[in-house]
């Protein structure tokens, strides 16, 4: 079935949540969403890098792996792919922008090994998208892992003033709060379904 | 088989030798700065390569911004003022500045890089500031927790500096630190001798660098220092001076009261010391003796808990409750402290309820 690219990326961020159903990307995902704004960094460095490499990604799979029938090396070429671009970037933004580059710190390196990002491309390749739809679902997919990191923080940054137990303090309780905001966005499943 | 295998290993290699190929290009294109120029008040030039922190090159070229952190941005001592080039604020300096200092141009020379031309500007005693080679002449025992060390110069052999500075003492990697670490530590014998500076060393419980300084530091041992450093200094006024420090507190104004002894000072000094026990004090002697080569000096030893039973004649207590017994003229009086940031914090509250005004009120805290 032909997918409108707005629909995957309306789908991305909310019903296919590539956080809260595949839950990939989790160990940035609790360690960095203890505060809102290390949260809002990292979420759209995600944004960018993942945006870029499914479209990298996309030209790499269809135009060398495919036509040299190599694909099962995908694994290992994806994810060279995606160090390299995020080596690049941080060389840019290191020149560009030193604010930026001193509020991410430490998380833009810390992407290339972000599941989310290589789950991106190798759904891209499983759902046989086209090169649009791929972009589509690169942003959609980043801004939903924003979406989805920015509100366990802000969950977290109240639960700080609240009892609680010292057996759910923590990754704990984080986790939890990941499964109810997991079933919440199932609620959205109704607007339109994507696997 | 073997041809699917030597295909699988080109094609791979090649992918990634066209990615490395590119990122050797960014870092030819994006990270080389090329050599940049830094202006130094407008009297010096460097012309180093890019690419590096300020603080970084500035020691390249022996000039010694002082840094008790080396450069990870959590100290903010490297302070200097940045006239052009050096790229926006950034978010790491700004804890450090305060409002006066950011619309001045400071910043903290370890969190700038070096990308384009600098024209920057540094107290003028920074030109001053060598890195020394020295060595442990004498090792004395003040108290059950002080010492004093005496280092004779050896590279170079001079030394200048006000009384009052300080200088930051490298304690080299030993069984306890993997990493060799810089304390600060004031000087505590005269600016006059050159040849070599004294130390006043309290030891701090699991302290790096004192640990370093008492159990394994020997007589005869070869040790590094740089400086002078700090503005902790004397201003060349005709008011009295009172001075509060205790424990290690005391060699700043030790050196203070030498250099003032030497050039015939007529000036009204008092020095409060504050100590726990009469253990806790030391080179009473010397200082009575100041009273007498003085012009018009008092040395107020004051303890806060006196031993039960020992036969403490002098005061008791904390200090500042006898400061109206010895201000005499509180608008012309310039107080100097040394201690603890707590123990600063206390005196100065007690010195301006008695009416000392707050610009004379000059202090190194530790």
């Amino acid at each position: 079935m032909e997918l409108n690219p707005f629909v995957i990326f309306i789908a991305a961020i909310f019903t296919s949540n590539i956080l809260l159903t595949n839950f990939l990307g989790m160990c940035s995902f609790l360690s960095v969403s203890k505060e809102i704004e290390s949260s809002l960094g990292l979420g759209f460095a995600v944004v960018f890098v993942m945006t870029f490499t499914s479209a990298i990604n996309y030209a790499v799979y269809h135009y060398i792996l495919v036509p040299l029938d190599i694909v099962y090396l995908q694994y290992i070429i994806f994810i060279i792919v995606i160090a390299a671009f995020v080596q690049l970037t941080e060389m840019v933004i290191e020149r560009f922008s030193p604010v930026l580059y001193y509020s991410l710190g430490i998380f833009l390196p810390l992407i290339t090994v972000n599941c989310a990002i290589l789950g991106i491309s190798l759904f891209m390749v499983i759902r046989e998208y086209n090169f649009v739809q791929s972009v589509a679902f690169g942003a959609g997919g980043g801004l939903g892992w924003l979406l989805a990191i920015l509100a366990l923080a802000g969950i977290r940054a109240k639960v700080n003033y609240k009892f609680v137990p010292t057996g759910l303090q923590g990754a704990g309780l984080s986790l939890i709060i990941t499964g109810l905001m997991a079933l919440g966005f199932i609620g959205f499943s109704g607007i339109v379904v994507i696997q | 088989m073997i041809i699917t295998i030597a295909n699988t290993v080109i094609i791979v290699s090649g992918i990634s030798g066209f990615l490395a190929f590119l990122l050797v290009l960014a870092e030819k294109f994006f990270a080389n700065y090329g050599e940049c120029k830094i202006d130094i008040n407008g009297k010096k030039e460097l012309v180093i390569e890019g690419g590096s922190s300020l603080l970084a090159s500035l020691n390249e070229n022996k000039i010694f911004l002082a840094s008790a952190c080396g450069g990870r941005g959590s100290c903010g001592f490297c302070k200097c003022t940045v006239k052009s080039g050096g790229g926006p604020l950034l978010p790491t300096e700004k804890p450090f500045l305060n409002s006066q200092e950011i619309n001045k141009g400071v910043r903290l020379a370890c969190q700038i890089k070096v990308k384009e031309d600098l024209q920057i500007e540094i107290p003028e005693e920074i030109f001053n500031i060598r890195k020394f080679k020295a060595e442990v002449s004498q090792i004395r025992n003040f108290t059950y927790d002080i010492k004093e060390l005496t280092l004779k110069l050896i590279e170079p052999n001079e030394i200048d500096f006000k009384a009052g500075q300080y200088v930051q003492l490298e304690a080299p990697p030993y069984e306890k630190s993997k990493h060799s670490v810089t304390r600060a530590y004031s000087i505590a014998s005269s600016p006059l001798h050159k040849d070599y500076i004294q130390l006043i060393i309290r030891r701090v419980p699991d302290g790096i660098c004192t640990t370093y300084i008492f159990d394994y530091l020997q007589q005869g041992d070869n040790i590094n220092f740089t400086g002078p450093f700090g503005d902790f200094i004397i201003r060349d006024t005709q008011s009295d001076m009172l001075f509060v420090a205790g424990g290690s507190g005391k060699a700043p104004i030790k050196s203070m009261l030498e250099y003032l002894q030497n050039q015939g000072s007529k000036r009204r000094m008092i020095y409060m010391f504050g100590a726990r026990t009469k253990d806790d004090l030391y080179l009473t002697e010397e200082f009575r003796e100041l009273e007498e080569k003085l012009a018009d000096f008092t040395y107020v030893p004051v303890l806060s808990k006196p031993k039960e039973g020992t036969d403490w004649q002098g005061k008791t207590g904390y200090i500042p409750p006898y400061f109206p017994e010895y201000i005499k003229d509180p608008q012309n009086t310039e107080a100097y402290l040394c201690g603890s940031p707590g123990m600063i914090a206390a005196v100065k509250k007690g010195l301006l309820e008695n009416g000392v005004s707050e610009d004379k009120i000059y202090y190194d805290s530790f």
